[in-house]
């Protein structure tokens, strides 16, 4: 059966067949997946998607994967969540937050797009996959390169959250600490994929994983009925995830999945590393690197590649960027936590927070259907919260013990004591 | 006085193969001007329609990005290394 995927430049729309690359030779611009979409429409039916389990694999058909692909694993399939009480408090009310801090195996939204990657990595005959990482993309990697038999290697900067090492190390896969920021790792990453024949999922497989973060946008789409949103708020670390949930939402209104719909995209990223918003905000038409200085590691992308094409779609759909400072990502995170029972990393801290911010800014209409992504579940970034659980005091195991304390705390609501 | 400048490999294929190139240039604008004038065939490659590196191609002079230096006017010494690299970046 023909291949209804290939590469194209997303500059001068040259075509290249399949292979482990990630820019074009004309002019060294991203290259990325793109589909014969008329064919797609004759092969892709909602209706077959009924008898299917709920999670990223049922959308096969529009994700590239190799004729004869059969999963490994279940990936994604992650609850969409109505808010009930911050969409109250901040005046929203139909707020919804896509949660991906359940995503499986690893617990972040990296599963999907390493899922596509390694289908990639596969084809391509790679017997070594690996990553430059700031830590969620680490642990999806290890995770599924050991499920599907990959030796894996995997590019960290040497100051990453200890949960996010342990969690990546734990599978087996071989750690390099990079003394640098994400960029230094990055830049390396690129220079070891030129050289070495490695499935870099982020690097030199970049196209085809690129291409797994539709699902979260597929997956909103159908958990609404198979409607749009009318707006979006996503985390922005290299700029790639807002631009294929866009991508993804245009797919499904081509193929009459939905009704077409001009949905507005919302960047969110951490004041300490903010070079979209910054260029969202001040109307520049180039985005200008940054040095990172945030909390929010997994947004710490100082120079991101899909920058320019995430500060395009937010402007031209009508949209808009805020960031928060590492202070506001706290409470940001808490407020979830409190209010709706996700517990989100610091990446979903600064998405919550952004939303809640553009709501009160009245950039998002409070009376429309708004979507806000969380990506990473909290437990991989606790030692950004930390400091506001200090330990409670500990009692004698006596009921008098314990009714002493009751008398002493009871009147005081467990947050604020929290709060201390 | 000689600065080096590397050519990744996706770049080679316009300089007939050379991996690098050595310089006398005393900016990163004149190494990359003196790059192009060497190798034409890289000069679209390099900059855009209006004399500006073009988008998605970073140059690190050692270490560093030229963009947190000062740009295409940052001043070169004996031994420094240019790189150019396709931008890549996320995860």
């Amino acid at each position: 059966m023909k291949e209804l995927y290939f590469l194209r430049c997303r500059e001068c729309g040259k075509k290249y067949s399949n292979m482990p690359q990630s820019f074009c030779e004309e002019c060294f611009s991203p290259l990325e997946v793109s589909y014969d979409y008329e064919e797609l429409g004759r092969v892709a039916r909602r209706e077959a998607l009924a008898h299917r389990a709920f999670n990223m694999w049922r959308y096969s058909e529009l994700l590239p994967l190799p004729e004869g692909f059969a999963p490994s694993a279940a990936v994604g399939g992650t609850p969409l969540v109505k808010s009930k009480k911050l969409g109250a408090e901040w005046g929203a009310k139909n707020l919804y937050f896509k949660n991906d801090a359940v995503c499986f195996p690893t617990l972040s939204f990296k599963d999907r797009v390493v899922a596509t990657a390694l289908a990639a990595a596969r084809r391509f005959g790679f017997k070594t996959v690996g990553c430059s990482s700031t830590g969620n993309l680490a642990n999806a990697v290890a995770a599924q390169g050991a499920q599907q038999g990959f030796d894996t290697t995997v590019f960290i900067p040497a100051d990453l959250e200890p949960a996010k090492i342990l969690n990546t190390a734990v599978y087996g896969a071989r750690i390099v600490r990079i003394e640098g920021n994400y960029d230094h790792v990055n830049r390396l990453c690129t220079q070891i994929a030129d050289r070495f024949r490695w499935g870099l999922v982020n690097v030199n497989l970049r196209p085809y994983y690129a291409e797994g973060s539709k699902t979260h946008g597929y997956e909103i789409a159908e958990q609404l009925g198979w409607e749009l949103p009318d707006n979006v708020v996503v985390p922005m670390a290299g700029g790639s995830l807002i631009g294929k949930i866009a991508k993804a939402f245009c797919e499904l209104a081509h193929l009459g999945w939905v009704e077409p719909k001009q949905v507005k995209f919302f960047g969110a990223q951490a004041t300490g590393c903010s070079p979209i918003a910054d260029a969202v905000k001040r109307g520049l038409t180039r985005v200008e690197p940054q040095k990172p200085n945030t909390i929010a590691r997994s947004l710490a992308i100082g120079n991101p590649a899909d920058g320019h094409y995430a500060r395009r779609l937010i402007t031209e759909t009508g949209g808009w960027a805020e960031s928060l400072s590492d202070p506001e990502i706290i409470d940001a995170i808490k407020l979830l936590a409190q209010n709706e029972g996700i517990f989100a990393e610091t990446a979903g801290g600064v998405t919550a927070g952004v939303a809640g911010k553009l709501i009160e800014q009245g950039r998002i209409r409070a009376d429309e259907t708004t979507v806000v992504c969380i990506t990473g579940n909290g437990l991989k970034t606790t030692d950004a919260i930390a400091a506001d659980f200090p330990a409670t005091e500990a009692i004698a195991p006596k009921l008098e013990a314990f009714e002493a304390l009751v008398a002493r705390q009871l009147e005081e609501p467990v947050r604020e004591q929290s709060n201390a | 006085m000689a600065v080096t400048i590397e050519i990744p490999t996706a770049f080679r294929r316009f300089t007939d193969g050379a991996p690098r190139l050595e310089s006398g240039a005393q900016t990163v604008a004149d190494a990359l001007n003196e790059l192009v004038a060497r190798f034409p065939a890289l000069s679209r490659h390099v900059r855009d329609d209006d004399g500006q590196i073009r988008q998605f191609i970073n140059v690190y002079l050692n270490d560093e990005d030229i963009r947190f230096l000062s740009g295409e006017s940052s001043a070169l010494k004996d031994g420094d290394k240019l790189l150019l690299v396709p931008s890549i970046a996320g995860g």
